[in-house]
C-alpha cells in the first residue's frame, strides 16, 4: 500500500470515529445530565444544570427512594413482569412447537392471524377491554394486567419460539418417540433443553418490554398502591415544586437496574431483536 | 393412535390463541360494534347511530391535525433514523474491534422506558428552568421550550422518540449487512469498487428485504405512536401535537365518547392495514421476479 492511500485511510478512519463519537455523546448526554444532577441540590441545578457537583448529595437518593415509595413500586413491577413472562413463555413455547412442525391443520391461518395481531394498534381493543375489566373489578389487578401484556407480546414470542424449534433436528424427536416418549415427554425432556436459549431470549426481550410498558399499565393499573416503579416516578414528576435533585436521583434508581440488566443480558437481547426482523 | 396425537397438538396451541382471542380479537370486534353506537362507557343505554361517529370525526378539525401529525411523524421516521441507522451500520460493519462498544452505547436509550426517557428530556433538556434550554437562556440565547410552541411541539416529541429509536435500525441493518455473501464482496473489490459502489451494488441489494420490512414497520409504527406525545405534551398545546393515538385515548377517557374513540381507533388500524397490504404485495412481487 502506498503512503498516500494509507494516509487517506487513516483520515477516513478519524472522520468515521468522529461521527460515531458525536452520536455517542448525543445518546449519552441526557442520561449523563441525570446522573450528574442527581448528586446536586435543587438550587444548584437551577443555577447551572451542566456544572459538576461539588459535594455529593447522597441524601437525594434516600429521599427519592422513600418519597417515591419505590420499594412497593419495584415489587409491583416485578409482579407485573413476572406474570407476563410466565404466561408468554408457557404459551409461546407450546405454540411455537406446534407451528414449527406444522403439526395441525390451519398453521398458515394461525400464523397469519398472529402476524396481523402484531400490527394492530392497542387502541383497537383497549376501550371495550377497559370497560369489561372495570365491570369485572379487575382494574388495578396486576396479574390481570400482565395477561393483557402477554397477549400483546404473544405473536412476536410465538414467532421467535417457532424459529428456535425449527432448529431442533427432527430425528431427535423421532428417536425419542421410538423409545415410547409421549408429547409431554418430548417437549420437556427432549426439546426444552435445546430451546432453552430461546426461552431466555424471549424472556429477556419480553421482560424489558413489559417493564417499560406505558399505555396499558397506566390505563389498567389505577390506584397508587398498584403503581409500578415507573408509574410512581411519573406521579412524582407531575407534582409541582418537586425537588429536582431528588427527582433525578429517583430517575437513576429507575434506569440504573435496567441498564445493568441490559449489559448482563445484551447478547440475548440483541439476538431477540434481530431474529424478529432479519430474514436469515 | 394418530388421531390421539393430533388432539394433543390442538391442546398445545389453545392457550396462546385463547388469550389472544379474548384480549385482542373479541374486544377488537366489540370496538367495531361500539364505533356504530353512542355509548359513553357507563350508561347501559346504547343506541345504534350508524356511521354518525365517523361523519363527526371527518368534520372534526383536531382529527385532521392528528392525521397530519401522524403523516409528519412517518416522514420524519422514514428519513432521519433510517439514514443515520444505515450510515452507522455501514461504519460499524468495518470496525470489528470497537463495534460492540459503540453498539452498547447507542442502544441504551432504546432499552429505557418511554416514561424515563420522556421525563429525562422534559426536565434535563427542554425545561426552561432546569434544563439545557434554561442554561442557554441564562447565557442570553433567546429560546423557549420547544414543547410549549404550537409549531414545534410535534417535532420535539418526534425528536425524543427518534433519539430512542434509531439504534434499533442500526442493529437490524448491521445484522442484515453481515449476511452479505463474501464471494460477491471479494469479486467487487477486485473489480475496484469504491465504498459507495460497494454499498449501492452489493450491500444494499442484499439487505433489500430487511430494508423494506423496516420501511413498512416504521409506517405502521408511526400511526400507532402514542407514548412520547402523551408523556411530553399530552397532545397540546391546543391540540397542535395530537396524534390519532392520543386523540382516540382522550376521546374515550376524558370526553367519555367511547363510540367516537372506537371509530378513531378503527381509522388508526386502517392505516396499518394499508401498509401491511402494500408490504404483502411488494414481497410477492419480489419473489415473482
Amino acid at each position: 500500500m502506498t503512503a498516500q492511500s494509507k494516509k487517506k485511510k487513516i483520515g477516513t478512519n478519524i472522520i468515521i470515529h468522529g461521527v460515531l463519537m458525536i452520536l455517542v455523546i448525543i445518546c449519552m448526554l441526557p442520561i449523563a445530565l441525570v446522573v450528574i444532577n442527581s448528586f446536586k441540590e435543587h438550587t444548584q441545578i437551577v443555577g447551572n444544570p451542566l456544572s459538576l457537583p461539588d459535594v455529593l448529595h447522597l441524601e437525594n437518593y434516600i429521599q427519592g427512594w422513600t418519597n417515591g415509595k419505590f420499594a412497593r413500586g419495584f415489587i409491583n413491577s416485578i409482579k407485573l413482569v413476572g406474570s407476563t413472562i410466565l404466561i408468554v413463555l408457557t404459551c409461546s413455547c407450546l405454540a411455537g412447537y406446534v407451528l414449527a412442525g406444522k403439526r395441525i391443520k390451519g398453521c398458515g391461518g394461525i400464523s397469519l392471524y398472529f402476524m396481523m395481531s402484531m400490527t394492530v394498534p392497542i387502541q383497537l381493543f383497549l376501550f371495550p377491554l377497559y370497560f369489561v375489566y372495570a365491570n369485572l373489578k379487575l382494574i388495578g389487578n396486576i396479574p390481570a394486567t400482565g395477561l393483557i401484556l402477554a397477549a400483546v407480546y404473544m405473536p412476536l414470542s410465538v414467532f421467535l419460539m417457532r424459529t428456535f424449534f425449527l432448529a431442533v433436528p427432527r430425528e431427535l424427536e423421532e428417536a425419542a418417540r421410538m423409545d415410547g416418549a409421549n408429547t409431554a415427554h418430548v417437549i420437556w425432556h427432549v426439546m426444552a433443553p435445546i430451546v432453552s436459549p430461546g426461552l431466555i431470549t424471549v424472556g429477556v426481550l419480553i421482560g424489558l418490554q413489559s417493564w417499560n410498558e406505558y399505555l396499558i399499565s397506566s390505563t389498567f393499573l389505577q390506584g397508587e398502591k398498584n403503581f409500578t416503579a415507573l408509574l410512581t416516578f411519573l406521579t412524582m414528576n407531575g407534582s409541582y415544586g418537586a425537588n429536582m435533585g431528588t427527582l433525578m436521583a429517583s430517575a437513576v434508581i429507575l434506569i440504573g437496574p435496567v441498564i445493568v440488566f441490559f449489559l448482563c443480558m445484551q447478547k440475548y437481547f440483541v439476538d431477540g431483536m434481530v431474529s424478529g426482523a432479519v430474514k436469515g | 393412535m394418530k388421531k390421539n396425537r393430533m388432539n394433543w397438538n390442538y391442546l398445545l396451541i389453545a392457550p396462546s390463541l385463547l388469550i389472544s382471542f379474548s384480549v385482542i380479537l373479541i374486544p377488537g370486534i366489540l370496538t367495531i360494534v361500539t364505533s356504530l353506537t353512542d355509548w359513553n362507557g357507563i350508561s347501559p343505554k346504547i343506541n345504534f347511530i350508524g356511521i354518525r361517529n365517523f361523519l363527526e370525526l371527518f368534520s372534526d378539525k383536531v382529527f385532521f391535525i392528528a392525521i397530519r401529525n401522524n403523516v409528519t411523524w412517518a416522514l420524519l421516521f422514514l428519513t432521519i433514523p433510517v439514514c443515520i441507522g444505515m450510515l452507522v451500520a455501514m461504519f460499524l460493519l468495518g470496525r470489528k474491534k470497537t463495534r460492540s462498544i459503540y453498539q452498547i452505547a447507542f442502544i441504551i436509550p432504546y432499552v429505557l422506558s418511554p416514561i424515563a426517557n420522556a421525563m429525562i428530556w422534559e426536565n434535563m433538556i427542554f425545561s426552561p428552568l432546569f434544563g439545557l434550554v434554561g442554561y442557554l437562556r441564562n447565557l442570553g440565547i433567546d429560546i423557549s421550550s420547544p414543547l410549549a410552541s404550537m409549531q414545534s411541539a410535534i417535532y420535539a416529541c418526534a425528536g425524543v422518540d427518534i433519539w430512542h429509536y434509531w439504534s434499533y435500525l442500526t442493529i437490524i441493518y448491521l445484522a442484515a449487512l453481515r449476511q452479505t455473501p463474501t464471494e460477491q464482496l471479494e469479486s467487487a473489490r477486485l473489480d475496484g469498487c469504491n465504498g459507495w459502489q460497494l454499498f449501492r451494488y452489493i450491500y444494499f441489494p442484499s439487505i433489500r428485504a430487511t430494508v423494506n420490512l423496516m420501511f413498512v414497520m416504521i409506517v405502521i409504527g408511526s400511526f400507532l405512536s402514542f407514548d412520547y406525545v402523551k408523556l411530553l405534551t399530552g397532545g397540546g398545546p391546543a391540540h397542535s401535537s395530537e396524534v390519532l393515538g392520543t386523540y382516540a385515548y382522550s376521546l374515550a377517557f376524558d370526553s367519555m365518547k367511547v363510540g367516537k374513540a372506537a371509530a378513531a381507533g378503527l381509522v388508526m388500524s386502517f392505516f396499518g392495514l394499508i401498509a401491511s397490504i402494500f408490504y404483502a404485495r411488494l414481497s410477492r412481487k419480489e419473489t415473482m421476479e
